[in-house]
């Protein structure tokens, strides 16, 4: 008796799975093209980087026409690209590092630390939070002028050392940690410095992560600050220097153009493929999720 | 042990403490001192020596046909961008969530590329793939539709500056949508599933209504953002043609590059205004949902 009843219940699912199935196929082929057409812009910049620059515009030259690395020659014999690249990793650099150190040390001292003040401190990482970069970067610029920090790193970075953004994941992991761990450390007589850099700071590697790749990514795709903080060419960010370049009224070489296009997305797509898992981490402990 | 405490308490804060006192405490304040005073880019030098004028620069930012045309911009982006990005994100979000098995991750990682690239570096093939004779009006062109000149246009120039702002964005809202999502028990969609409801009446009946806390969230934050959308018509329009996609962000750059630090600094305490209502909207939101 089961075993007929087997026999005949179990085609039945299996002929009602096969819309299901013929629906995931198009549900699978839609996302797919929505990939394609998502990621067309990046796929194009690339293969135009290898493109002469006469052969960008022109249409269907894409499996026809030349290959070549000329683009990229062309841009580091540029008597100043090298230098954008190399102003966008020191200053990316700076800003990552600091974020990491210095907000971690922030986040330490207002998730554990008892301090006089210490809800005023927090409450001044919630201000600056909300405050737009919008809002602030002609007054800051005044600021920065008035310090004679135009068209020096120390302008470029000082601003973002510290970002609320990072004391704010720091304070939220630190705040998980068992205080008996610290309880402890004290009474065998470690100070609060020992504690944190031994202890609180080797405990931090998800929330470093995941503040050094949001700080990496925000410093690296800048554009408002450092346009108005570089005003001498040997000061441009990448950004910058894309910007000022795409923008010239002159005849302008689609191939570096695109060369260089590609060498400011590439480092950070890299980075988001092989820590992607702490990018939604950041979104999650900002408070969005 | 609690003094050594309060002391390496504001050690370790000292940092925070004094780049927000610098950077971002005495600009905001200087900010509003300068929206009320005449001050220029002449007056950097010594920047005390400026003549107060109390509320002239409102006055004048409100009256200039400028300023207003570019809040209409930036309000005709978010109109059209707000809507789309949460109706595309969530579609796709859905179908990650509950309509695939495999490559989610993959499906995930591909969608939030946008995010994290350099606009500026895409603007430069954004203006190419909508060039006159680029590859958008070739793909028209095959199907027999003669494409304009989208960035040259006063009429596409916009539409195709909004497109700009929806592909950057729609990822970081699915993330946020795919959260949202999670914390909905399968057991409501078997449920469902039993008493006959098909995949669109699910969607409808279970996934929106539950999803509106998430919707609203997304809704202040596209807003925010838009608000404050600045590179990308900076990168591929400049605000052109004829001032159709100078944004709110835009007019006030402008502002400050002609050296008007008082006009540039009374429009954005204007703009300020409204972001700082949004953003307490989306507070209020966020308590609602803990």
């Amino acid at each position: 008796m089961s075993a007929a009843t087997d026999e005949t219940v179990r085609p039945a699912p299996a002929t009602g799975r096969d819309p299901d199935r013929l629906a995931r196929v198009v549900l699978y082929a839609l996302l797919l093209l929505g990939v394609v057409i998502t990621l067309s812009p990046l796929v194009w910049t690339a293969a135009s980087s290898f493109r002469p620059s006469g052969e960008i515009l022109r249409q269907g030259s894409w499996l026809t026409g030349t290959w070549t690395g000329e683009n990229f020659r062309a841009l580091w014999s540029d008597p100043l690209f090298p230098r954008y690249f190399l102003n966008s990793v020191v200053v990316s650099a700076a800003i990552v590092a600091g974020n990491i150190v210095l907000a971690s040390g922030v986040g330490y001292a207002l998730a554990k630390l008892p301090f006089p003040g210490r809800r005023l401190v927090f409450g001044a990482v919630l201000v600056t939070f909300m405050i737009p970069s919008l809002m602030l970067f002609v007054p800051l610029f005044v600021t920065v002028a008035f310090l004679n920090m135009t068209n020096t790193y120390a302008g470029l970075i000082l601003p973002f050392l510290v970002t609320p953004l990072g004391v704010f994941v720091m304070r939220q992991f630190i705040g998980q940690l068992p205080d008996e761990l610290l309880e402890a450390a004290r009474i065998d007589g470690a100070g609060e410095g020992r504690i944190f850099f031994r202890i609180v700071f080797p405990l931090c590697r998800p929330a470093i992560a995941t503040v050094g790749i949001l700080s990496f990514v925000t410093s690296w795709n800048n554009l408002l600050w450092p346009l108005v903080v570089a005003q001498r060419e040997e000061m441009y960010t990448l950004p910058v220097a894309l910007a000022t370049l795409s923008s010239s009224e002159g005849a302008v070489s689609y191939g570096p153009l695109m060369a260089g296009s590609l060498v400011t997305i590439l480092p950070i797509v890299i980075v988001f493929i092989f820590f992607q898992r702490y990018f939604v981490a950041g979104i999650a402990s900002t408070g969005i999720k | 042990m609690q003094r050594s405490q309060a002391i390496a308490g504001w050690a370790f804060s000292l940092p925070f403490v004094l780049v927000f006192l610098v950077f971002s405490a005495w600009p905001i304040l200087w900010s509003l001192f300068m929206s009320f005073t005449n001050m220029t880019s002449r007056d950097l030098r010594d920047p005390f020596y400026v003549d107060f004028v109390g509320l002239e620069n409102f006055a004048r930012v409100l009256g200039d046909p400028d300023f207003r045309r570019a809040m209409l911009v930036t309000a005709a982006i978010a109109v059209v961008a707000v809507p789309v990005t949460i109706v595309v994100a969530l579609l796709i979000a859905v179908a990650l969530n509950r309509g695939i098995r495999r490559f989610k991750t993959f499906f995930r990682t591909a969608f939030y590329v946008p995010v994290v690239t350099s606009i500026v570096a895409i603007a430069v093939v954004w203006t190419l793939l909508f060039d006159r004779n680029g590859v958008v009006n070739g793909l028209l062109d095959t199907v027999g539709i003669d494409g304009p000149d989208w960035l040259g246009d006063t009429t596409w120039a916009l539409p195709t500056v909004t497109l700009l702002v929806i592909w950057r964005l729609f990822g970081l809202i699915m993330v946020l949508f795919l959260a949202g999502l999670q914390a909905i028990p399968d057991d409501l969609y078997e449920a469902a599933e039993i008493d006959g409801a098909g995949t669109w009446r699910r969607l409808f009946s279970i996934t929106v209504p539950l999803m509106v806390p998430s919707i609203l969230l997304a809704t202040v934050l596209l807003t925010v953002a838009i608000i404050q959308v600045f590179e990308e018509p900076y990168v591929i329009t400049q605000g052109g043609p004829l001032g159709s996609t100078t944004s709110a962000a835009m007019y006030i750059f402008n502002e400050f590059g002609y050296g008007r630090y008082a006009a540039a600094s009374a429009a954005s305490y204007l703009l300020f205004a409204f972001i700082a209502f949004l953003s307490f909207l989306q507070f209020r939101l966020l308590r609602s949902r803990t």
